[in-house]
């Protein structure tokens, strides 16, 4: 069945454990996402949530455990290799260059070119065509494609990372923090981009402290604490309170979060 | 009402504070060569034009080999020493009978090899690239001393000397080569990937890492380039000056690097502008060749170089 058709989620990761030396960093991770669904992955800190993403993207190798990716098992080495299969990752610094514009970090290592063998030189024309195409689809406040990152806003260059991570033909597009560092305006705009990658039918995964927009953008929540999964719920059958209760493990909250698992 | 609109909108250029720090360079050549137009009639004759561009050729090719590092955030202290070891190179092959082609291809390949070291140096054993250029400066002084046994020597060419003193209707062949490195520095920034990557390492080496770009690589390449071009340069050398001597050119180091600051590149990196390299070599060139015709003694010469690579650093605070 080909990647784009199938039907189950897009990832699924069961029993992941990554130790570092004596320090188990991953004791048994459980995670999905399905395509056109907004995933969130909260915790405190410490609680595993990098060691996952950075286990899923292929930056480290995890001991144990199942990951499959449309239905495949995967077992990724480098970040490039996860690029390759569409699996994007926005890390905190956003990985853009600033003193290039917004198209050539949009193309940054992916260029278009033209002509024959080495005489093969850049076509700046469709780059930019392209690349204002698709962020204007994309973004309500669109920073002109030819001006420098360095000219731009946290929440542009925030959406610029977010939008070159969603182009490209990418089924998942995981987030760390993506509106950790804006003001109001700028994170409704990040999330309303967020919601715009959702109704393209993306898989996203987004690590966010902030548990308001988690109840507000994502559709499912999974809680880690302590290297493991103990909590996976629908934003829409939870309270804020109850995910902080799973987060700190309050109350005993353990077994029961188990209890009240999808 | 367009010329109205057009002049409008230069004049807010004119106000924008970043239009003169992108071309403080510019701005600085127009200036010091209207100062000079009008203190010496002799200043914008096409005689003594050509011969500032003859003499600023050298600088401007090292002026560009500067380029490529300082773009990747690197920097090349060895050129001081590249420069006549590559001039040595050549001399010493086609005095032994290789023939102008082989020994300009040696001369070049000697430079490139010490920029490959360089190179090597920096991005596999993790060395910074002051100190490791600054040691290569060194290591190079001495080889070019024991190469040619410390004794400078002539070079007979009849190609060089064409070379030195042959045009092409008005134009010298001499600034050609100069124009057409700086051409192709120029093209590569601007139309390749390979000038993209480069810029990308320069500016933000995490970021470009991340996007699967091998900065290590990009790094061994500029240095590699870097030295090739300190190569082309010491041929240049070698054909005004007829002799190969191992302890020439030595102030040619801190010109190359100020040619491309005032030109506008961000020590930092990330930044290139080969028109703004030109205008910063041909600076450097012009208040040389304006101060000896109105016989300023050589001994301001540095004080005003200086003054002029301190006011483009204060004008580059305004870049955006």
């Amino acid at each position: 069945m080909s990647a784009a058709t199938y039907p189950g989620p897009v990832l699924e990761v069961r029993g992941l454990t990554k130790s570092f030396g004596a320090v188990q960093a991953l004791s048994g991770a459980d995670l999905s996402c399905m395509r056109g669904q907004v995933t969130a992955l909260v915790g405190d800190n410490g609680a595993g949530k990098s060691t996952l993403i950075r286990c899923l993207t292929g930056v480290q190798p995890f001991d144990d455990g199942d990951v499959h990716f449309n239905g495949q098992p995967m077992r990724l080495s480098s970040p490039t290799e996860a690029r390759s299969r569409g699996i994007e990752t926005v890390y905190q610094d956003l990985a853009l260059v600033e003193d290039l514009t917004v198209w050539q970090n949009m193309f940054l290592n992916r260029e278009l070119k033209r002509g024959l063998g080495p005489l093969r030189l850049l076509d700046r024309r469709r780059m930019i065509a392209q690349s204002q195409a698709h962020l204007e689809r994309l973004l309500v406040n669109m920073p002109p494609v030819r001006s420098r990152v360095r000219r731009l806003s946290g929440g542009q260059r925030q959406s610029i990372a977010i939008g070159r991570a969603a182009s490209w033909g990418s089924t998942l597009v995981i987030m760390d923090e993506p509106t950790a560092a804006l003001g109001v305006r700028e994170r409704d705009a990040v999330e309303q981009l967020i919601a715009r990658l959702r109704a393209d039918n993306i898989a996203q995964l987004i690590i966010s402290h902030d548990l308001e927009q988690v109840m507000r953008v994502a559709d499912t929540v999974w809680i880690m604490r302590r290297g493991r999964t103990v909590g996976h719920w629908r934003t829409a059958d939870i309270t804020r309170e109850r995910i902080v209760a799973a987060i700190t493990g309050a109350n005993g909250s353990d077994p029961a979060a188990r209890g009240d698992r999808l | 009402m367009a010329s109205t609109a057009l002049a409008n909108r230069f004049g807010d250029r004119l106000r924008d504070p970043t239009f003169w720090g992108d071309n403080a360079a510019l701005i600085g050549l127009v200036l010091i060569g209207a100062a000079f137009s009008l203190l010496s009639p002799y200043f914008l004759t096409w005689g003594n034009i050509t011969a500032l561009l003859v003499s600023a050729s050298i600088l401007i090719v090292l002026a560009s080999a500067q380029q490529f590092t300082i773009v990747a955030a690197g920097i090349d202290l060895s050129i001081a020493a590249n420069l006549p070891w590559s001039a040595v190179v050549f001399g010493l092959t086609y005095n032994a009978g290789w023939g102008t082609a082989a020994a300009i291809g040696a001369a070049i390949a000697a430079g490139a090899a010490v920029g490959v070291i360089n190179g090597l140096i920096i991005a596999r054993l993790k060395v910074n690239d002051f100190i490791a250029t600054l040691g290569m400066l060194g290591v190079m002084s001495g080889v070019a001393l024991i190469a040619s046994n410390g004794q400078s020597f002539s070079v007979f060419s009849p190609f060089l000397q064409t070379l030195a003193l042959g045009s092409l209707g008005p134009v010298r062949y001499f600034y050609l080569i100069a124009l057409v490195v700086v051409l192709a520095a120029h093209i590569i920034f601007r139309y390749t990937a390979f000038g993209t990557h480069v810029l990308a390492t320069g500016g933000n080496r995490d970021a470009a890492r991340n996007m699967g770009i091998a900065v290590g690589a990009m790094r061994i390449a500029v240095y590699a380039i870097n030295g090739a071009l300190v190569g082309v340069a010491a041929v240049l050398l070698v054909a005004r000056t007829g002799g190969a001597d191992p302890a020439i050119a030595t102030d040619e180091l801190l010109s190359s690097i100020a040619a491309v600051v005032l030109g506008g590149s961000s020590l930092f990196g990330g930044r290139a502008s080969m028109l703004g390299t030109v205008a910063g070599a041909l600076v450097l060139t012009t208040l040389l060749n304006g101060f000896t015709l109105l016989q300023v003694s050589s001994f301001y010469q540095p004080i005003a170089v200086g003054i002029v690579v301190i006011a483009a650093a204060v004008l580059s605070r305004f870049q955006q």
